[in-house]
């Protein structure tokens, strides 16, 4: 019986793997995620400079063999900025996700499990969630909370979870009635039992594929309001802070703007390559968009 | 819909009812520093009162059209919001008119020239557009067509330049709604792409194609009526983006909206008018998903609404 279990699981884990490693262009946005992860785990090792330093004679450089990608306004060395911009960007993708993922899994749960009123309310909360422009309601809050980059990650995490939780919510909708949910009832599980052992593991692949996708937007709202100065604050080396601080100097020196905005591109770019062969692998009936 | 309505409101009060910290300390680090008017807006608000009162007499303000005062400009919230407001709304419909084009256009390329090297480019630019940061592409756009090749003014423009002739406000109108539709025409270009070849393969095209009616017949009396279902829902969803991304586009092309309004204020510490523009946004955005779903049954007439 177990062997046979396993062997179905295998199966499977395999046709997934397979059908992710043929979508080409996902592999390759998973290889440049790869590496943007290694340029932020060893950022010390990697960056040629210290990304804080001023050097007020050398500002303003083009790219040369001491400074790849040249220096900034204050003569800071670019290449070593946008090392240390990628821990920024993709800690607080991921803890956005998160953050929202698990919140909003488990509340979606608990709305399409136990039902009534508990679900009646919840799905108030996410439909009154909906009607703000997400980014709108982002900026309006840390516009009164301050800006900084804690802020900035607790509260996408907390703006993002109802997309989760209607989503889990569905899932959990038509799982509920299933057969194999029936027996294990029968058979006596509790409903936490038959929540977390059951319910659950099955309900997971859509939050799988929307996270995939959540990363990138977490990543390019970050950036967005680190270029309106409600995110990370200068000196911090974030790249949509680094675009802002460009701006004033887009006509002098272009190049400022350029390469952050080549970065949050590249990882978005990568991140929805990634998403889509998740996606494909694990949802192939799910092709549209 | 009357829940939602409300529970906005609710959130709205709730920004500033709740913020750490109390009004007077907000109107201090704004600057003003009169001690009358820091007792008079004390009186006005009674933030002595519990906050369920103050939420009832926002409502109370509310229903006569009451936003608030603004704490720097001293005047009505609402009378800044109703500058500002035709402003957006220009911006954001010139947008979608610009991404509906364009992803009619080369959605339709896409799918009849399938596989081709039109195709791949197509989609290629479609998924870059979706993955550049808007407030970057602005920059951009306006250092190429604004400060290096002088064709397009760099800020400025609304309702207020008609009175210097049709072009100038048009010539202010093209980059931010560029900009703001790049986005949307990305997303959409895939969405009419991949909707039309699905349907191009269903048996009512080939029945078509049978009586002898030419591919561009075929095509826009046929198949594309079909495609615009889906493309009707995608910009009523993604109307939310598009008064997002107002915010900050409207920040870098100086674009006299609701979205500089509340950067400005933010930067001001000008909460009561953030306050107000949020509501605005959010209204508007639950009455654009509505009109998406009127639209439904404009476009589609198997779908009826009891």
């Amino acid at each position: 019986m177990i062997d046979v279990h396993t062997a179905a699981g295998s199966t499977r884990h395999h046709r997934v793997f397979r059908a992710f490693f043929r979508n080409r262009l996902s592999v390759i946005g998973g290889g440049m995620i790869l590496l943007f992860f290694g340029s932020a785990l060893l950022a010390p090792y990697l960056a040629p400079y210290d990304p804080y330093r001023l050097d007020l004679t050398h500002a303003f450089q083009l790219p040369t063999w001491r400074h790849l990608l040249g220096t900034d306004n204050f003569g800071r060395d670019i290449l070593s900025r946008l090392i240390y911009g990628s821990r920024i960007s993709l800690l607080v993708g991921i803890v956005v996700v998160l953050i929202a993922g698990s919140v909003g899994t488990a509340l979606g749960m608990l709305a399409g499990y136990l039902g009534g009123w508990l679900d009646l309310a919840l799905m108030r909360v996410v439909e009154i969630c909906f009607a703000f422009p997400f980014l709108i309601l982002v900026i309006a809050i840390i516009a009164v909370l301050g800006p900084n980059v804690f802020n900035v990650v607790w509260v996408l995490g907390l703006v993002n979870w109802p997309f989760y939780a209607r989503l889990v919510r569905s899932q959990v909708l038509t799982l509920r009635g299933r057969d194999y949910v029936e027996v294990a009832r029968a058979l006596g599980a509790n409903d936490a039992r038959i929540m977390f052992k059951h319910i659950l593991p099955n309900s997971l692949t859509p939050v799988v594929v929307a996270s995939t996708f959540g990363i990138p937007q977490a990543i390019l709202a970050l950036a967005a309001l680190g270029f309106l100065g409600l995110g990370a604050q200068p000196p911090t080396p974030e790249w949509g802070a680094m675009v802002s601080t460009g701006r004033d100097f887009i006509f002098q020196d272009p190049w400022l703007i350029t390469w952050p905005g080549v970065c949050i591109g590249l990882v978005v770019l990568s991140f929805n390559f990634l998403g889509d062969g998740v996606r494909d692998a694990l949802d192939p009936r799910s092709h549209r968009m | 819909m009357i829940p939602v309505l409300i529970g906005i409101t609710f959130i709205v009060f709730a920004l500033l009812a709740f913020a750490p910290g109390n009004f007077v300390s907000l109107m201090l680090s704004s600057g003003v520093v009169n001690p009358d008017a820091v007792a008079r807006i004390r009186n006005e608000l009674g933030t002595t009162q519990p906050w369920g009162v103050r939420y009832l007499h926002y409502l109370a303000g509310l229903a006569r059209g009451d936003l608030g005062r603004s704490i720097v400009f001293d005047q009505p919230v609402a009378r800044q919001i109703v500058q500002a407001f035709p402003n957006t709304v220009i911006l954001t419909v010139a947008a979608t008119m610009f991404a509906l084009s364009i992803a009619m256009a080369a959605g339709t390329i896409s799918a009849v020239k399938r596989n081709t090297v039109v195709d791949y480019a197509a989609m290629l630019v479609s998924v870059g557009g979706v993955s550049v940061p808007s407030f970057w592409l602005g920059l951009v756009l306006l250092l190429w067509f604004g400060l290096e090749l002088h064709w397009l003014p760099i800020g400025g423009g609304g309702v207020g330049s008609l009175q210097n002739g049709g072009w100038d406000f048009l010539s202010h109108l093209i980059l931010p709604a560029v900009t703001l539709g790049a986005e949307l025409a990305a997303l959409l270009t895939r969405l009419v792409r991949n909707t039309l070849l699905d349907v191009l393969s269903e048996d009512y095209i080939r029945t078509a194609r049978a009586k002898g009616l030419g591919g561009v017949t075929v095509l826009t009396r046929h198949a594309l009526k079909n495609v615009l279902l889906p493309v009707v829902t995608t910009v009523g969803v993604q109307f939310g983006g598009l008064l997002g991304g107002a915010v900050i586009i409207e920040t870098i092309y100086a674009w006299p909206g609701m979205g500089l309004l509340t950067v400005t204020a933010i930067q001001q510490r000008d909460l009561p008018v953030v306050q107000g523009t949020v509501l605005v946004f959010a209204v508007c955005f639950v009455f654009i998903v509505l009109l998406t779903d009127l639209l439904y049954v404009a476009i589609d007439p198997r779908i009826h609404y009891d």
